[in-house]
């Protein structure tokens, strides 16, 4: 077990109350409402513009105004893997400070890595496939070696509820083959693991339920459910575009 | 030789006071002026420097060249600019560079406008360009005490300054620390600023704390490194401009400035990390 994964975690549903997140009042997420069970792994897909990496980024408490309600989520029972534009890869940090970074939430504002979270890390880091990386500045790694320091930071917080925005983005076979092994043993391990992707083969592969998300649900459930041609043919018609002249909503 | 080098801090207090006073401000200033370049934040400092200026001047105005006076005027007029500006920055869709120009700009046309109105014949010059050769020992013991109080505070906020710098939206999930760190990290501008317009002026301080952080980025790659390079070149510069200003007569704030500017633009061209000259040449490579 990479990071003592696996042990007795309480139960720790996540339930979503009619959300919507809206930017100067047009919503990017309009009347969501889902409940996801502890240990699923949920795809989040949909067109661009359809609100998924809104909603990730709420469910994280990235973005904080919304209307509605989120329940399971405190910002220590979540870790969170974000798009890489995010990141200032120029900053002048190494690979194992930028993993260990996952530890702020034992370690606060002053106290020091203790030997056994030095070892933690670098069982996260080996647990990803980047031995030998420990002292090498981010700006040097590639897409898919950032992309992996990234996941052993998520391995580290060893947290029930795992936000994963666009994971693949970029990476090579080899890194997609060893990140979703990562994945399958946290889902084993019984953590909620929700992941916003374009990628719906590798969904329909690996990903055993779905939110189908065009602003509104389209649709939400298994998988081969989910993904049909109707769904999809009808969040294909979600406009990305705001309407500049809708009404006030009701609803 | 050497006697040249020492002889004017040996011989007269007042150099040897401007060299303690210059690598105290630096002692602070210089973590805090490396935190702003790596968060592009330079010209936010030399922003702010001017956000500070109507404060000390309307101290002046109330307690003339008091360096408690000055001090609380300069800080509360930064504190409040920067309070406002996070705020509005960090609650609305405006970046921050926008909305501490806009309360920058209003703060100093606040200042002039207080000063005209007041009809004072404020001797401006000692605020824009400070006076280090003048620094008296309560004047040490404030920069002092700002140093101080910087580096306790740096030492509490480093890791969640660093986490933020690298990725921006971790610590933003966890409520209270990002906003503590931002904050904190301006309220740290805004008292080292205030050290550098006791000793360079509130044109120069932005100096002090840019300059040997762009330079160093020059040189090393590693955080811990980068501080201990940004604060030997500010040391030297401190000294090298105190030394020209002594011999050649020149005002030290600029002197010290400009010493350390040299060292900047040197380690920009020659840098063995990213220098230009050294991307001009054919570099050997290992082989794996």
């Amino acid at each position: 077990m990479v990071n003592g994964l696996g042990g007795d975690l309480t139960t720790m549903d996540v339930r979503i109350n009619n959300l919507t997140v809206s930017f100067n009042n047009h919503p990017a997420v309009h009347h969501l409402t889902a409940s996801i069970a502890q240990g699923e792994w949920l795809a989040i897909v949909g067109p661009n513009g359809g609100g998924k990496s809104t909603l990730l980024n709420t469910l994280a408490g990235v973005i904080t105004a919304y209307e509605g309600s989120i329940e399971g989520l405190q910002p220590d029972n979540i870790a969170y893997l974000p798009q890489q534009a995010k990141l200032d890869t120029s900053f002048p940090i190494t690979v194992s400070e930028l993993v260990a970074t996952g530890l702020w939430y034992e370690l606060g504002f002053l106290n020091a890595v203790s030997e056994k979270q030095s070892k933690r890390c670098e069982r996260a880091l080996a647990a990803v496939g980047l031995q030998g990386f420990e002292n090498r500045a981010i700006n040097s790694l590639s897409g898919g070696q950032l992309q992996r320091s990234l996941f052993a930071r998520v391995l580290l917080q060893d947290h029930p509820i795992i936000l994963l925005d666009e994971p693949f983005n970029a990476i090579d076979s080899k890194t997609l083959a060893d990140l979703t092994i990562v994945i399958k043993r946290w889902h084993r391990n019984n953590r909620t693991v929700l992941m916003v992707t374009h990628d719906l083969g590798y969904v329909r592969e690996h990903c055993p339920k779905s939110l189908l998300l065009a602003r509104e649900c389209i649709d939400y459930g298994k998988t081969s459910d989910v993904l049909t041609e109707d769904n999809l043919r009808l969040a294909g018609q979600h406009s990305e575009a705001f309407d500049a002249n809708a009404p006030w909503c009701l609803n | 030789m050497v006697e040249l080098l020492i002889d004017p801090f040996i011989d007269y207090l007042f150099m040897r006071r401007a060299l303690v006073g210059s690598v105290v401000v630096s002692l602070g200033a210089v973590p805090v002026g490396l935190f702003m370049t790596l968060r592009r934040m330079s010209l936010t400092g030399d922003a702010m420097a001017h956000a500070i200026l109507p404060g000390a001047a309307i101290a002046y105005i109330i307690s003339g060249l008091s360096l408690l006076g000055l001090t609380i005027g300069g800080v509360l007029a930064g504190l409040v600019v920067a309070a406002l500006a996070g705020f509005v920055s960090r609650s609305s869709q405006l970046h921050e560079d926008t909305s501490l120009a806009a309360f920058y700009l209003l703060s100093l046309a606040s200042g002039v406008l207080v000063i005209s109105l007041k009809q004072s014949n404020i001797d401006l010059f000692h605020l824009l360009f400070g006076n280090i050769l003048a620094l008296n020992e309560a004047a040490l013991s404030l920069l002092a005490f700002i140093s101080s109080l910087t580096l306790l505070i740096m030492a509490v906020l480093y890791r969640p300054l660093v986490i933020e710098c690298a990725d921006p939206t971790f610590l933003r999930r966890s409520g209270y620390a990002s906003a503590i760190a931002h904050f904190g990290f301006l309220f740290l501008m805004v008292i080292n600023l205030v050290a550098g317009f006791h000793a360079l002026g509130t044109l120069m301080a932005v100096g002090i704390m840019v300059l040997p952080a762009t330079a160093a980025r020059f040189w090393v790659g590693s955080m811990d490194w980068l501080l201990v390079f940004a604060l030997l070149i500010a040391f030297a510069g401190c000294y090298i401009g105190l030394l020209f200003s002594f011999y050649f007569d020149l005002p030290s704030g600029p002197a010290i400035i400009i010493s350390i500017g040299i060292v900047c633009v040197s380690s920009i061209l020659f840098g063995s990390n990213g220098g230009l000259l050294k991307k001009q040449v054919s570099q050997r490579h290992l082989a794996g």
